[in-house]
């Protein structure tokens, strides 16, 4: 009985792709197909497309206009330079740590992960404030910091340190897993091939992690730029001085330039694209290069 | 160029991996270090490459001390298990690497190169990456690039590991002939003893993180220094018994005459291989009955389990062709004498 009702089911609609026979049926895929595509519609696509009407109904040259307005370039540069310091500083730490943290045992290894995570699990308006804390007049170097003359909250260091602590996980955390996949026996190999540190990193290293580094830095660098909350809380939104685009969004919004606004925002919009397309090209790429690691173990010990 | 370790010792957290451990291998020699797993042979091969540091104990390279020379100094060439080629490199750079590293001129690097690819026979794969070889032509490439800075001492950690058993048989008449050519003083990790029989002339054997015993293929086969040595290396029976008087011990039906220095009463294992049993069907001449109770087909051999009375069996092993000529089969009543064993004392 059991087996006239298999080849029943065989000889049916599932005869031709064996995975098929787990699926569920053809209603219930499409259900939940639909269900999945009406809400990205309605909650990334809508919002997408309205953002680029808003910001075009007065025109391609009232758009043009709010973008190269002298506050909207300068916060286009401040962002670019806090992008740029924490792409930087992060891929140097993400490196540092990563390397340590794969290729040698030391206490406190499980606190340094842990600790690598603290920003994503921290409020980004609890981080601001903490630079706030540190370095602000009231704060615990806030009168070191005014007698040396040393300008930091309100000013572009605040912002720089506020964008790298929020970006600090993504490229660690890309290259922590990567590297342990890894392994360290190309390295010891480059040693006894006589190879020094730099060699090895330079020549073996980096070229091994390149794209999962890039990985990360798109990361970061998309996070760096759309950063608000952390860097709100430090830059004291002056115009044209320590806003970044973020916050000129929110500016030009409260004063009621709606379409300035979303002018502006549809920068950020661009950049989030090109962040996606990027992603995918270069995860591509990185899979690839993780497809071809030499099996590990070929034919296992006889 | 000779390898010497003295006293070389390497603990972790309380584990010996290598415990005190003194060998001197000549120059041009091939030596296999052969042991289970987790008996210490990988770790000493790499204190000897400068992948590991020992505790305490020295290295001697070529009579020069070199306990804790940097590799570059130490002049060896390293062999991978996984091969750790540099995935991200061709043949051609992979092979070349120890070259560009010590700053030699491009055209010396493409002579070294080609030269190493004719040798491992992969003249014209040189464009290609790693992960399109296959596993026995990566591990060639792998021995090419240790070979490429002209090392004086080759070491290998289980080259052939991870290769399926036909490859594994080519790479290893590969090596020997490569030895043959070179005369490099070479010395390979394994924990197959076919291998280290077949291809090594000298044979350490580690267990528990020290050497057991050093001596020739035909000296660990025919004469294991200890128990762990006997029951190791190639197939064995085993016993247990005692000393019934000076010089003689019995076990069932078979009495063994053993060294008269061990005391009446003390305990000891007998190991003799299946191949030292005599097996007949007439009765010779110093033999014991036996009833054939299994027989298994081993290729070469055929082993038969012999029920000896008591309750007792050992196992024999005939080849094949006296096997067939004397016409064996199970249930039959047949001969058997034990030609050759070694008695350790059990201690208590």
């Amino acid at each position: 009985m059991t087996q006239e009702t298999l080849i029943v089911s065989v000889k049916g609609d599932r005869k031709t792709d064996p995975a098929r026979a787990l699926t569920e049926t053809r209603w219930v895929r499409w259900i939940l197909i639909t269900v999945a595509l009406l809400f990205i519609a309605l909650f990334l696509l809508v919002p997408l497309a309205e953002v680029f009407t808003s910001a075009l109904n007065k025109g391609f040259s009232y758009y043009f206009g709010a973008i190269r307005e002298p506050d909207a370039l300068s916060a286009v540069k401040l962002t670019l330079i806090a992008a740029f310091f924490s792409v930087w500083f992060n891929s140097a730490f993400g490196i540092v740590s990563a390397w340590a943290i794969t290729k040698f045992s030391f206490p406190g290894k499980n606190l340094l992960i842990t600790l690598i995570d603290l920003p994503f699990t921290v409020s980004p308006v609890v981080s601001g404030l903490v630079y706030v804390l540190l370095f602000g007049l009231q704060g615990l170097l806030g009168p070191w910091l005014q007698a040396h003359n040393l300008h930091i909250i309100f000013a572009l260091p605040g912002i720089v340190l506020a964008t790298i602590f929020v970006t600090f996980p993504f490229i660690s955390r890309e290259l922590i897993p990567l590297m342990q996949e890894q392994g360290s026996e190309e390295e010891e190999a480059a040693m006894v091939l006589g190879a020094n540190g730099w060699q090895i990193f330079w020549r073996v290293t980096l070229p091994n992690i390149q794209w999962g580094l890039l990985y990360g830095v798109i990361l970061c660098n998309a996070r760096a730029m759309g950063e608000f909350g952390a860097v709100s809380v430090v830059s004291g939104h002056i115009r044209g001085l320590t806003n970044t685009l973020p916050l000129h969004v929110e500016i030009l919004y409260n004063d009621y330039d709606f379409t300035a606004a979303f002018a502006v925002a549809s920068l950020l919009t661009f950049l989030a694209v090109l962040t996606l397309i990027a992603k995918t090209l270069v995860g591509l790429k990185y899979e690839k290069e993780r497809q071809v690691l030499p099996p590990r173990f070929e034919s296992e010990l006889p | 160029m000779s390898i010497e370790v003295r006293g070389l010792t390497k603990h972790y957290n309380g584990f010996k991996a290598v415990h005190n451990v003194s060998a001197k291998l000549e120059t041009g020699s091939l030596t296999a270090l052969l042991g289970p797993s987790g008996s210490g042979k990988s770790t000493l091969l790499r204190m000897i490459a400068g992948l590991e540091v020992p505790d305490s104990g020295e290295i001697h390279l070529t009579g020069r001390e070199a306990t804790y020379a940097s590799a570059k100094e130490r002049n060896v060439g390293f062999v991978f298990q996984h091969y750790a080629l540099f995935k991200h490199m061709t043949v051609f750079e992979n092979i070349a690497f120890g070259l560009r590293v010590r700053k030699q001129k491009e055209d010396e690097v493409r002579n070294r190169v080609f030269e190493l690819l004719d040798l491992i026979q992969l003249t014209g794969y040189e464009k290609r990456y790693p992960s399109q070889l296959s596993g026995g032509q990566r591990q060639r490439v792998a021995v090419a690039r240790a070979l490429a800075p002209r090392p004086e001492v080759l070491l290998l950690d289980e080259p052939f590991g991870a290769l399926d058993a036909k490859v594994r048989e080519e790479l290893r008449e590969w090596i020997l002939r490569l030895h043959e050519e070179t005369n490099m003083t070479t010395l390979f990790v394994t924990h197959d003893q076919q291998e280290a029989m077949e291809v090594a002339s000298r044979i350490l054997i580690m267990n528990h993180g020290e050497i057991e015993q050093d001596g020739t293929p035909i000296e660990i086969f025919d004469e294991p220094a200890t128990h762990f040595i006997a029951q190791f290396v190639g197939e064995t029976n085993y016993i247990d018994t005692e000393i019934s008087e000076k010089g003689l011990a019995v076990w069932g039906p078979f009495r063994f005459s053993v060294n008269p220095g061990l005391p009446v009463n003390q305990k000891i294992r007998i190991y003799f291989r299946p191949n030292d049993v005599y097996v007949t069907a007439q009765f010779e001449t110093l033999q014991v009955r036996a009833k054939i109770a299994k027989t298994r087909f081993r290729g070469t051999v055929i082993e038969y389990k012999l029920d000896i009375g008591e309750d007792k069996t050992i196992s024999a092993q005939v080849p094949k062709g006296v096997a067939l000529a004397s016409g064996f089969k199970e249930g039959q009543e047949v001969y058997a004498a034990i030609t050759a064993f070694h008695v350790f004392p059990i201690q208590p």
